[in-house]
């Protein structure tokens, strides 16, 4: 990207209109950023709700992990894997709760099985899913990002190469290969399972980015960059990654969703983070073994779930539209 | 149309290669000595044991060799003997036996959710904009966004636990009476089908509103056909071209779907017996599923191409 500066006839300025919004334009002609606000604004409704209710979980699973990690409890919310009817020789005597508790001012949510707090447990097993969505989006942008962008821009025996190995993941269904390479572990962290699907997050965003660079590296900007004689390189960083980056961000928000339900599915088989951390997935499986005693305990994790992998779709497709007016008027 | 047919069989000649390949790796993958692993626990003192799997699975050759002579072996659908469960083998005891209960499954499903698609695409297309298109497509976003084991659980809840119409787990074959069958197949099936039917009716949705734009649309109402008429014969019939490709497509990849699906309903089919198999760490049992589903998934998937290049007579000509 340094020679750009030292080459004299390459103009500073990208020859493509990148992040703009549809029709804003500032004074001078140019096309401005959207403001975080200004995007809002944008949102219908429905999607409106679904960013608040994804911000509230983001931010609760991030105050769990610092009340844990950093506060070492101090923070108002309750231990999640306290078993409130035991005895407790910190509060010194035996705690105020009682298995499978209906909803109360001291366990709003009630409690679990063995005592614990059923709404203290929803926002740390969110920090789970974060972690895990977080992970993979930043996996598949990053690496499959680069890779689709870079085979889409320079086509050829590289393409075929990369694409064919891509296909072969491609060929497993996705929740038999994840179990199977989760199934070699026998201590399974968080780490090691947003890795695992990291990876295997990687193949699908190399797809779409390559199908974006290869409708990109066919603009007229590309060729005034190639007719102008800059390098290759140089056209991949300045012209085709910066357009295939809104798109693949656009994706990210659709694919954290069926990261999040997959992570679910994989923590109700018992497969994900090890016990006693809690995941919405493993609390679902934990609950519904006692439906006919306390069917709240199974609705409340479902209920998060569910509404959060709605919203997840909800925004991702706002975007998606976003992004494809954006791109038709680029 | 023959150049089609041998490019596309070269494909799927490589991809069942590499597939195989990455699954046998899986026993190549496991940390330490592979013996060890495969035998579990009670193997590691029995040195006799752990030489004599050694010799098995021929851990002292080169890898390619050994993968020839695995794939040679997966050909005479012998996937080997599990050495958790003593004698029982992967391909006549586990795959023969279980897979027809999952292939049910995913059938039934496919059927479920293709019966309710199609209606809820018709009406959203038909009535696009209204209050029946809003109605519907708001329905199908929370099919689509609730995952299957929840929908099963509500199942449960309600037709088990609340009306008592159903059992909540257990399985009865075909062979004991169709009725005991769908009995116990129905709530799986349908938890299964809440998802597909959500992606399937958007598609036909999205499909037939491009399609009701098309000149010929509005011919077949100028000459007065009827409107039912007009739906089904002339605007369906292109739309089902692509559904039956993503029913393709999916029925692949319920067949994943369904390990979750049978561990929560507690049915004897593949998905359940991968779990167990994980739980246990029995890799020559994990090994033959994942390589037996990966190859009935690329090959489905490799049918639903050349049946789509038969029947659109576009792609036939290229």
């Amino acid at each position: 990207m340094t020679n750009v500066s030292n080459s004299p006839d390459y103009p500073r300025e990208r020859l493509s209109p990148v992040s703009t919004s549809v029709g804003s334009k500032t004074p001078s002609g140019k096309q401005k950023r959207a403001t975080v606000r200004e995007v809002f604004a944008e949102m219908p409704w429905l999607v409106k709700l679904s960013a608040i209710w994804l911000i509230l979980i983001i931010g609760g699973a991030i105050y769990a992990k610092l009340d844990v990690a950093v506060f070492d409890g101090a923070l108002p919310l309750q231990d999640p894997n306290l078993q409130t009817n035991n005895f407790s020789a910190a509060a010194g005597g035996f705690g105020d709760g009682e298995p499978l508790e209906s909803p109360s001012a001291s366990h709003w949510l009630g409690t679990d099985a063995i005592a614990r707090d059923t709404f203290s447990r929803l926002i740390h097993g969110g920090w789970v899913s974060l972690i895990v969505a977080t992970v993979a989006a930043s996996f598949g942008v990053i690496v499959g990002g680069f890779l689709g962008s870079l085979v889409g821009f320079v086509r050829g025996r590289t393409e075929a190469v990369v694409m064919a190995g891509i296909d072969v993941i491609l060929a497993f269904p996705a929740l038999i290969l994840l179990l199977a390479l989760v199934s070699i572990f026998e201590v399974r962290s968080l780490t090691l399972i947003s890795l695992v699907i990291g990876v295997l997050s990687i193949p699908s965003y190399t797809r779409v980015a390559r199908a974006s660079s290869l409708a990109i590296s066919n603009r007229e900007f590309v060729m005034a960059a190639r007719s102008i004689g800059s390098k290759p390189q140089t056209i991949l960083f300045r012209e085709v990654i910066p357009n295939v980056f809104p798109i693949l961000l656009s994706y990210a928000m659709v694919a954290a969703a069926f990261v999040v339900v997959v992570e679910g599915s994989l923590s109700f088989l018992g497969l994900s983070v090890q016990l006693p951390q809690a995941t919405w997935g493993n609390m679902i499986n934990q609950a519904r073994r006692d439906i006919k005693l306390n069917v709240a305990q199974v609705f409340w994790p479902s209920l998060v779930l569910s509404v959060t992998v709605l919203s997840l779709n909800q925004v991702g497709d706002f975007f998606q539209r976003r992004g494809a007016i954006r791109a038709a008027a680029l | 149309m023959g150049r089609v047919l041998i490019a596309r069989f070269g494909r799927l000649i490589a991809t069942l290669f590499a597939v195989t390949f990455l699954s046998f790796m899986l026993t190549s993958l496991l940390p330490g000595d592979p013996a060890v692993a495969v035998l579990g626990q009670d193997g590691i003192q029995n040195e006799e044991l752990l030489e004599q799997v050694r010799e098995d699975l021929g851990l002292n050759r080169p890898i390619p060799t050994r993968y020839l002579e695995w794939l040679g072996n997966a050909l005479t659908l012998d996937l080997g003997e599990s050495y958790i469960n003593k004698g029982q083998d992967v391909w006549g005891d586990v795959i023969v036996t279980r897979f027809p209960v999952t292939a049910q499954l995913a059938v039934m499903a496919i059927g479920i959710a293709v019966i309710l698609a199609v209606p809820i695409g018709i009406l959203g297309a038909y009535r696009e904009g209204r209050w029946q298109d809003s109605t519907t497509s708001a329905a199908v976003q929370v099919a689509l966004s609730v995952p299957n084991f929840i929908t099963g659980i509500f199942f449960i809840w309600l037709f088990s636990v609340q009306l008592g119409w159903l059992p909540a787990s257990n399985w009865n074959r075909v062979g004991d009476g169709l009725v005991d069958n769908l009995k116990t197949s129905i709530l799986p099936a349908a938890a299964l089908a809440s998802t597909q039917m959500a992606i399937f009716s958007r598609l036909v949705r999205a499909d037939m509103i491009a399609t009701l734009k098309e000149d010929y649309i509005l011919s077949a109402r100028a000459k007065g056909l009827s409107n039912r008429y007009i739906l089904v014969r002339h605007a369906l019939r292109p739309s089902s071209l692509s559904l039956m490709t993503i029913v393709g497509l999916n029925f692949g990849a319920l067949l994943g779907g369904t390990v979750v699906i049978e561990t929560l309903f507690a049915i004897p089919g593949l998905g359940f017996r991968l779990i167990n198999a994980i739980n246990q760490r029995d890799i020559l049992v994990i090994q033959g599923i994942t390589v037996f589903v990966a190859v009935v998934y690329v090959v489905i998937n490799t049918i639903v191409d050349l049946l789509y290049a038969v029947i659109d007579p576009r792609i036939r000509r290229r």
